[in-house]
């Protein structure tokens, strides 16, 4: 569905270059739900951009959906769906307007067009939206009008731009629902971009890691996370007995890694779940006590930190998935800054 | 493509009928000069040598018309910038369309607003004050108009996507308008017996001022060649100008 080679996007403004994607090969077969994972700023929209020919690479070559990106850009457009990061709907007009409006620019009649739009609005929960200005949608609900324009043409590729940011978590779930639907029962192709490392995680099949510009890992998430040497274990220990502690856990089969503050030890096993009884025999044996104990599984953030030896959480401003809704709130703000960031890139090149 | 411009221009004239309170903001402005400062004009026109032929009010009123689309097309570039903002631009950019449509379906919407509009003035003028004019005449000059605001609504929107800053562009627009108003000799036309020499001059570079004046010459009835041949020309020329320029901005890949 997707082919490109050495994609490659330069921005120079006021005699400085920025290489804002420095050639990337991306394939993706058809049926695929893709995830393009990176901190704002990597490349991610910009890659996007180039593959939806809204932007021209500098270097390199794609064929997207059968055509050549280059040679055949309207028969790309005809072929895929792009949902944009920040919506693209008038605040003035009618839902149902801009449904028509949309299927007709991709060639339906206006029968058709109407029909087309009545099943999106069905299928995404819109029934009744019909004659409401989309100003006056709810976030999620102008989101999934979003997808309904980028479906319209009932496109095998889809292409989605950070599709959840700005939602709240109720919101986020409906929309992952909606998305794994659009592959499972139409067999859409579904190529997003995210900084959500949660959405990465459970959203995906595949996941394309970009920093800087370059995809520095690809695969599955777990195969992703199998790249980071093994689970993380914390154990609490009374302070005093802090060094012996630490020296059990050293003679521990594959442990590495090894961290010690007062009171905790910190360290790295490939496998933590049955790493555990022997050290808490261990322990016994030596007549230590254990206060509490903690695995974390490798999770996309380890990969991150592992790949580039930068948590994605802190190239990000702080931003975390968490799952209340005041932190959803705060990310909704930070995804705006990391919004304009990344246009101001195309912008100053103009000016 | 006609389609596609078809579509465009729907969806823009739809939204414009949903406030219909910025078509009449825009009528205010020229009624206001017609009742405030008309009257004042019927005295000075009288009086003053060098006015070019004709009674105050066909001097002021295909003037005022055509300040209106100077004013409301030049400005048209703020709603794109407002539609670059909500992603629209991108959203149909991504369509098969057209890229020029998508120019064209949007200027068509200023010019044939802008003649709307003018046609409300120029029948407020002939039923409250003394405008006298053959309909030939009237009908050339809304011509003249609507190509002038296809113009113009082309050129802005190709500084605004060039611009992309909704600061900076009407800051833009009006240091090059207000030079550009002052010297095509809207409210006082600018003649030989009016003018010193070097206004004069100037004013004869300003393509505007031939546009200006076969205007008037419309409201006169005067469709010799010496009256309209330069306004025209003029308009042609700068109108395909503009209207390349503003396609070939949307065209262009980051647009």
């Amino acid at each position: 569905m997707i082919k490109a080679r050495g994609l490659q996007r330069r921005f120079t403004s006021r005699g400085r270059t920025v290489e804002a994607v420095k050639g990337v090969d991306i394939d993706v077969t058809e049926g695929e739900l893709v995830g393009f994972l990176g901190p704002n700023g990597a490349g991610k929209t910009t890659t996007l951009r180039m593959l939806t020919t809204l932007l021209t690479p500098t270097a390199g070559e794609a064929r997207v959906a059968g055509c050549d990106l280059r040679a055949d850009p309207v028969g790309v457009r005809r072929r895929i769906g792009y949902v944009a990061q920040g919506g693209g709907t008038g605040p003035e007009c009618k839902v149902a307007e801009e449904i028509e409006l949309q299927g007709r620019l991709y060639g339906l009649g206006k029968a058709d067009a109407i029909a087309r739009g009545k099943e999106l609005t069905e299928q995404l929960d819109l029934s009744g939206l019909d004659q409401r200005l989309t100003k006056t949608l709810s976030g999620g609900q102008r989101r999934r009008l979003d997808i309904a324009l980028g479906l319209i043409h009932s496109p095998k590729l889809v292409f989605f731009d950070e599709p959840t940011t700005g939602l709240d978590p109720q919101s986020r779930a409906n929309l992952w629902e909606h998305i794994r639907t659009l592959r499972s029962e139409q067999g859409v192709t579904l190529f997003l971009t995210t900084h959500y490392l949660e959405e990465a995680d459970t959203l995906c099949d595949r996941i394309l890691v970009i920093d800087g510009g370059e995809i520095v890992a690809e695969g599955t998430p777990d195969a992703l996370k199998a790249r980071v040497s093994g689970d993380g274990v914390v154990l609490g220990v009374d302070e005093d007995v802090t060094t012996r502690a630490a020296e059990i856990v050293g003679r521990a089969d594959g442990a590495h890694d090894l961290v010690t503050t007062p009171g905790e030890v910190r360290f790295r096993v490939p496998r933590g779940d049955t790493a555990l009884p022997a050290l808490l025999r261990a322990f016994d044996a030596e007549g230590l006590t254990m206060q509490s104990m903690q695995v974390q599984r490798p999770t996309l953030d380890d990969v991150f930190l592992t790949l580039t030896g930068r948590s994605l959480r802190d190239s990000d401003g702080g931003d975390t998935d968490t799952a209340d809704g005041t932190a959803a709130n705060g990310t909704a703000a930070d995804d705006n800054d990391g919004n304009d960031s990344d246009r101001n890139e195309e912008t100053t090149r103009v000016a | 493509m006609l389609r596609d411009i078809w579509l465009i221009f729907r969806r823009d004239a739809t939204l414009l009928s949903r406030n219909p309170a910025w078509l009449a903001i825009g009528v205010m402005q020229p009624v206001l000069y017609l009742v405030l400062f008309g009257p004042l004009m019927e005295r000075i026109v009288t009086s003053t040598p060098g006015f070019p032929p004709g009674s105050s009010w066909t001097i002021l009123t295909p003037a005022l018309i055509i300040q209106l689309a100077l004013f409301s097309a030049t400005t048209a570039g703020f709603s794109l910038l407002a539609d670059l903002r909500n992603g629209v631009v991108e959203r149909l950019r991504v369509t098969p369309a057209s890229r020029v449509a998508l120019l064209l379906g949007k200027v068509l919407t200023n010019g044939l607003t802008t003649v709307a509009q003018a046609i409300i003035i120029t029948t407020l003028a002939f039923l409250v004050f003394d405008l006298s004019a053959p309909l030939g005449g009237i009908l050339l000059t809304l011509l003249i108009v609507g190509m002038l605001s296809v113009t113009l609504a082309s050129a802005s929107y190709a500084v605004a996507l060039t611009l992309r800053n909704e600061e900076a562009f009407p800051a833009l627009v009006n240091s090059v308008m207000m030079p550009v108003l002052l010297l095509s000799g809207i409210l006082v036309p600018i003649t030989t017996g009016l003018a010193p020499d070097w206004l004069y001059a100037i004013s004869r570079v300003n393509p505007f001022t031939h546009i200006v004046d076969a205007g008037r010459a419309g409201f006169r009835g005067d469709f010799s060649v010496d009256a309209m041949l330069t306004g025209s020309i003029v308009l042609v020329v700068l109108m395909s100008l503009c209207v390349y320029w503003g396609a070939r901005t949307f065209r262009r890949e980051n647009a």
